[in-house]
C-alpha cells in the first residue's frame, strides 16, 4: 500500500507541473464563483430571474470550448495513436494540416452541440435561436477564437511534446472567469478589467446579454470581438508555424511517440 | 542522373551535444545500405534529417539532386518510413488505416494498390479488423504496406524486424527483398540484427558517436577486421572507439 502512495507521490515530487495541475483546477473554479457570486449578490435583479441569458451563454461558451478542444484532440489523438512522425512525413504542408483541422473541429463541434441546443428547448424553455441572425456572427466568431486557442496549443504540443498536455485542457479553464460569460465586465477587478478588454469574449457576451435584454444588436461589440479575433488568428498562426521550425531544430517530432 | 539519396557533410548539434558529425554518403538506386551502430550513436537523427523532421546544423540531405531543406513536401512523395517506436492510428480498421495514408500520398487507383498490398503482405485475413488489437507481427506487416503505398524512391527501415517472432522476421526480410527486386527501390536500413543487414544489406555504415567510423561490403568489413562475421565487426568497432 505504501509502495503504491510512494509511486505516485514520487511522480507528483517530482514535478512541478502536476504540482500545479493540482493547484491550478481548484483555484480556477473558486475564482469563477467567486465572481458569479459577487455578481449575483450585488445584482439579483439583472436578470430578472431569466434562465435563457444563462443557458445561452452556457451554449455560447461551449462552441468555443468544443471548437478549441476538438482542434486540439485530433493533435493529442496523433500523439497518444503515436502516429503523430508518421502524419509529418506525409506530403502535408503545415496550412493543409491547419485547414484539415479547423474543418474536422467543425464537423465535431457541430456534433457535440446541436444534440444540447435541441434538449434545452424541452427542458428549459430555452433557445439560443432567440438570438435571431446575429447568433450566426457570435457563432463564427467564437468558433475563429476557439480555433485560434486550438493552434497556440497544438503549437505548444509541437514544440514542447506530451508534456505539454496539461495546458490543452487548462488553457480554456483560465479563460472563463476573464471572459465574463456569465456577469458584466465591471464585476471584474480593475487589473482584471484591463485584461479581459483584450479578449473578444468580453464583447461576445457582452452582446449576447444586450441582446436578449433590450432586444438590440450592438455591432460595435461585435466588431471589436472580430478585430481581437483577427489579432489572435494570425499570431496563432505565426505561433504554428514558428513551433514547427523551432521543433524540427529541437528534435521534438521525431521523438513524439517514444 | 542524381542519386536517390545522397548526404552530404551532414552534422546536427543539440546545444552543445554533437549527435551527427559531417556524415557523407550516397545510396544508389536499386541499393540496400546498412547503418549501423549502438543506441544513440546518431542512426535516428540522420534519418530524421533525411526525411525532413530534424533542420541540419549544417550539410544537405538531396533526394534526386533536391534538397529536402528546400523542397520538403514535394519531396516527402519521394521517401516513406517504417518504425517500430512510430504507429498508425489504433481505433482505425488496418482498411481505413491504407486508406487514409493513400490519400495523404495521393495514390493513384488507391483500391487497386490496396489490394496488391494486402495480397503480397498477408493483410486480407484481418483487413477489416481494428489495428490496436492486431498482434505486434501484424501490425508490423500493415505498418509495411503504409511505408511502401507511394512506391517510395527511398525506403527508410528503422528496425523493421525488431520485437517480431524468427517466421515473421524472415517473411518481412523476404518481402523486402523481392520488393526491391521488383521495384527498383533504394533502401536505408538502420538495424541491430546482424544477420538481417548481412542478407539484405550490399553495403553498411557503421557509426559511432555522430560519426562513419567505416564503411565497405559485409565481407570487405568482416575481412579487413579478421572477425568471423558482422556482429563481432560491429563489436569490435563499437568498444574500440569507447
Amino acid at each position: 500500500m505504501y509502495g503504491l502512495f510512494l509511486r505516485h507521490f514520487y511522480l507528483i515530487k517530482s514535478s512541478l507541473p502536476r504540482v500545479l495541475d493540482l493547484i491550478y483546477w481548484p483555484t480556477i473554479q473558486i475564482i469563477l464563483w467567486g465572481f458569479i457570486s459577487k455578481f449575483f449578490s450585488i445584482y439579483s435583479d439583472y436578470y430578472n430571474n431569466t434562465l435563457g441569458i444563462i443557458l445561452t451563454c452556457a451554449i455560447l461558451y461551449d462552441i468555443l470550448f468544443r471548437s478549441s478542444i476538438s482542434f486540439n484532440m485530433l493533435f493529442l489523438e496523433e500523439i497518444w495513436s503515436r502516429n503523430f512522425t508518421n502524419l509529418f512525413i506525409a506530403p502535408l504542408k503545415l496550412k493543409e494540416i491547419i485547414t484539415s483541422l479547423v474543418f474536422t473541429a467543425l464537423i465535431r463541434t457541430l456534433i457535440g452541440l446541436v444534440p444540447a441546443i435541441i434538449l434545452t428547448s424541452p427542458l428549459f424553455g430555452v433557445s439560443i435561436l432567440k438570438l435571431g441572425l446575429p447568433l450566426l456572427l457570435l457563432f463564427l466568431s467564437l468558433y475563429i477564437f476557439g480555433i485560434t486557442l486550438g493552434l497556440f496549443v497544438s503549437a505548444g504540443l509541437m514544440r514542447f511534446g506530451p508534456s505539454f498536455e496539461n495546458i490543452a485542457w487548462s488553457s480554456l479553464f483560465l479563460l472563463a472567469p476573464l471572459g465574463c460569460i456569465y456577469y458584466p465586465i465591471e464585476i471584474l477587478p480593475n487589473f482584471f478589467q484591463l485584461i479581459a478588454k483584450g479578449l473578444p469574449l468580453v464583447y461576445i457576451f457582452d452582446e449576447t446579454r444586450s441582446i436578449l435584454l433590450n432586444g438590440m444588436v450592438s455591432y460595435e461589440n461585435l466588431k471589436y470581438a472580430y478585430l481581437l479575433n483577427l489579432f489572435y488568428l494570425i499570431f496563432g498562426l505565426i505561433l504554428f508555424y514558428f513551433s514547427f521550425l523551432r521543433a524540427r531544430i529541437k528534435g521534438t517530432l521525431i521523438n513524439m511517440g517514444e | 542522373m542524381y542519386n536517390p539519396l545522397e548526404i552530404i557533410n551532414l552534422s546536427k548539434n543539440y546545444n552543445t551535444k554533437e549527435a551527427v558529425k559531417n556524415v557523407s554518403f550516397k545510396l544508389n538506386r536499386n541499393e540496400i545500405i546498412g547503418i549501423l551502430g549502438p543506441n544513440g550513436c546518431g542512426k535516428t537523427t540522420t534519418i530524421g534529417m533525411i526525411l525532413g523532421l530534424l533542420k541540419p546544423t549544417k550539410g544537405k540531405v538531396l533526394i534526386k539532386g533536391l534538397e529536402i531543406e528546400n523542397h520538403r513536401v514535394e519531396l516527402l512523395n519521394e521517401l516513406n518510413f517504417i518504425s517500430p517506436y512510430i504507429e498508425l492510428p489504433k481505433k482505425l480498421t488496418v482498411k481505413q488505416n491504407l486508406e487514409v495514408y493513400g490519400r495523404l500520398y495521393d495514390v493513384k487507383k488507391l483500391k487497386t494498390k490496396i489490394e496488391y498490398l494486402c495480397e503480397k503482405l498477408r493483410l486480407n485475413e484481418f483487413i477489416n479488423k481494428i489495428t490496436g488489437e492486431l498482434s505486434s507481427g501484424q501490425k508490423n506487416r500493415v505498418s509495411l504496406a503504409k511505408s511502401i503505398i507511394n512506391d517510395p524512391s527511398v525506403l527508410l527501415l528503422d528496425e523493421p524486424t525488431a520485437s517480431l517472432d524468427p517466421e515473421t522476421g524472415d517473411f518481412v526480410r523476404s518481402f523486402l527483398e523481392e520488393y526491391q527486386r521488383e521495384k527498383e527501390t533504394s533502401i536505408l536500413l538502420a538495424s541491430h540484427n546482424m544477420s538481417e543487414v548481412e542478407r539484405l544489406c550490399s553495403s553498411v555504415l557503421m557509426m559511432n558517436r555522430g560519426s562513419i567510423i567505416d564503411q565497405g561490403t559485409t565481407s570487405e568489413l568482416i575481412s579487413k577486421h579478421g572477425r568471423k562475421n558482422m556482429e563481432e565487426v560491429f563489436l569490435k568497432l563499437t568498444r574500440e572507439v569507447i
